[in-house]
């Protein structure tokens, strides 16, 4: 946990691109970032006409059920505040082992990659409440 | 009677046969490279089969020595042990079974106990006699120790075949683009569905592939954790972004599932491969439209 502070003490970076916001995580995801992440997604949604996250996994190799809830958590409440999340890009590894610990992440919406995300927020209805559930 | 040796150390059958198999070390490598088992094995030059003959009585000679004659795991045995695995190896290839081979080994033993009565012409009847045994359980146990041999080695063959088979039934096939599909054939044990469930992943990824179909035709029946399996590979699928549809369910099979209580609401599924892929080309937005209305068609 605290092995390398400068890493623990970065920031994810949460970019918009029109109305949606883009997160993209690398490596290893610490208490106290996963919590601001969580604060900053909330603000910036209610700040701007957020109807979209998208957030990309590609970087992350290894998982456990912290990252599964933090995810879980991001969406749920995105979902309050009328945005669908996205998580793109998981690494095969990674699936296998949220399989495995029982985390299938039944609320969550995933793509293959960040461009299929975007197609997939773009094509649905916008503003509205998450359509095709599956 | 061999009063000399009797002053100079003491006569134990087992020292006794330990130190007629280094007297004779080469007359016996040189006739068992005479019986069928070495000769068969070394057919290119028969210098190699006294080589393996000499090498073979030395560590008779340390088994015999160290007393532990009935010991498979002695010290000596352990020395050959690889040499035995080629020598058994190079038999079973021709199709040998284990219970032959041992019998060819049981064929070293005739001219060793021969050597060894010419060996000792001074001894009693009844050290001779003890001898003798001795000798012919050391081979006894090397008997042993070659059928153990090529029994691991028949088990390391069966494991390598079991995981090659293992990965020659799970092929995932692309079926269009973005549409893969594994037509799973056999039952479906937890290392297995681990297996589909890593190829089908990597192939999710490397075709960005959308759906991806798992034919369950070949699999010849479904319990509680076959189902289970399926439901783990259906959710790390969804987990990677693409969808997964179930397919090849036979009438039997889906009453075993509702009968069994299984729930596998949240998976798509379709009783057959077309159906399936039917479904995934319409998911995509592909039309299959049939050529040339009204013209006569090719079938």
């Amino acid at each position: 946990m605290n092995h390398d502070l400068s890493l623990s003490s970065a920031h994810v970076p949460v970019l918009r691109l029109g109305d949606v916001l883009l997160i993209t995580l690398q490596g290893d995801l610490h208490d106290g970032t996963a919590e601001q992440l969580q604060r900053d997604i909330a603000e910036q949604i209610v700040r701007s006409p957020v109807t979209g996250v998208v957030i990309d996994i590609s970087g992350v190799e290894i998982v456990d059920s912290f990252l599964g809830r933090v995810l879980a958590e991001i969406a749920a409440s995105s979902r309050l505040l009328a945005a669908q999340t996205v998580v793109a890009g998981m690494r095969p590894a990674v699936a296998i082992t949220l399989v495995e610990l029982g985390l299938s992440l039944p609320g969550l919406r995933t793509a293959l990659s960040t461009e299929a995300a975007l197609g997939m927020l773009a094509t649905a209805s916008p503003g509205g409440p998450r359509r095709e559930p599956r | 009677m061999p009063e000399h040796e009797t002053a100079a150390e003491q006569t134990t059958p087992a020292s006794d046969v330990g130190r007629f198999l280094h007297r004779r070390r080469e007359q016996i490598a040189q006739r068992w490279a005479d019986e069928p088992l070495f000769r068969t094995v070394f057919t290119v030059s028969r210098d190699e089969a006294v080589e393996a003959g000499r090498v073979l009585v030395d560590a008779l000679a340390q088994v015999a020595e160290t007393g532990r004659v009935a010991d498979t795991d002695a010290a000596g045995f352990t020395a050959v042990r690889e040499q035995l695995t080629g020598m058994v190896a190079s038999r079973a290839r021709f199709g040998l079974t284990s219970g032959q081979v041992s019998t060819e080994v049981d064929g070293l033993r005739p001219p060793a106990v021969t050597l060894l009565a010419a060996d000792l012409p001074e001894a009693t009847p009844e050290h001779l006699r003890e001898c003798t045994t001795l000798l012919t359980v050391l081979m006894g146990t090397l008997r042993l120790v070659v059928l153990e041999t090529s029994l691991s080695e028949g088990q390391a063959l069966i494991d390598r075949q079991q995981l090659e088979l293992m990965e020659a039934t799970t092929p995932v096939i692309r079926l269009w683009d973005g549409i893969v599909a594994v037509p799973l054939i056999g039952t479906l044990d937890s290392a297995r569905s681990q297996v589909v469930m890593e190829t089908l992943l990597e192939s999710v990824v490397d075709q960005q592939a959308r759906f991806a179909i798992l034919d369950i035709t070949g699999v010849p029946m479904v319990d509680s954790l076959v189902a289970q399996h399926l439901m783990k590979t259906v959710a790390a699928v969804r987990l990677m972004g693409a969808e997964c549809v179930v397919s090849g369910i036979r009438p039997a099979i889906a009453q075993t599932i509702v009968h069994l209580g299984l729930d596998l609401g949240t998976v798509v599924t379709r009783s057959s491969l077309a159906d399936a892929l039917a479904y995934a080309l319409k998911r995509l937005g592909a039309d299959i439209v049939i050529a040339a209305p009204g013209g006569a068609g090719p079938r």
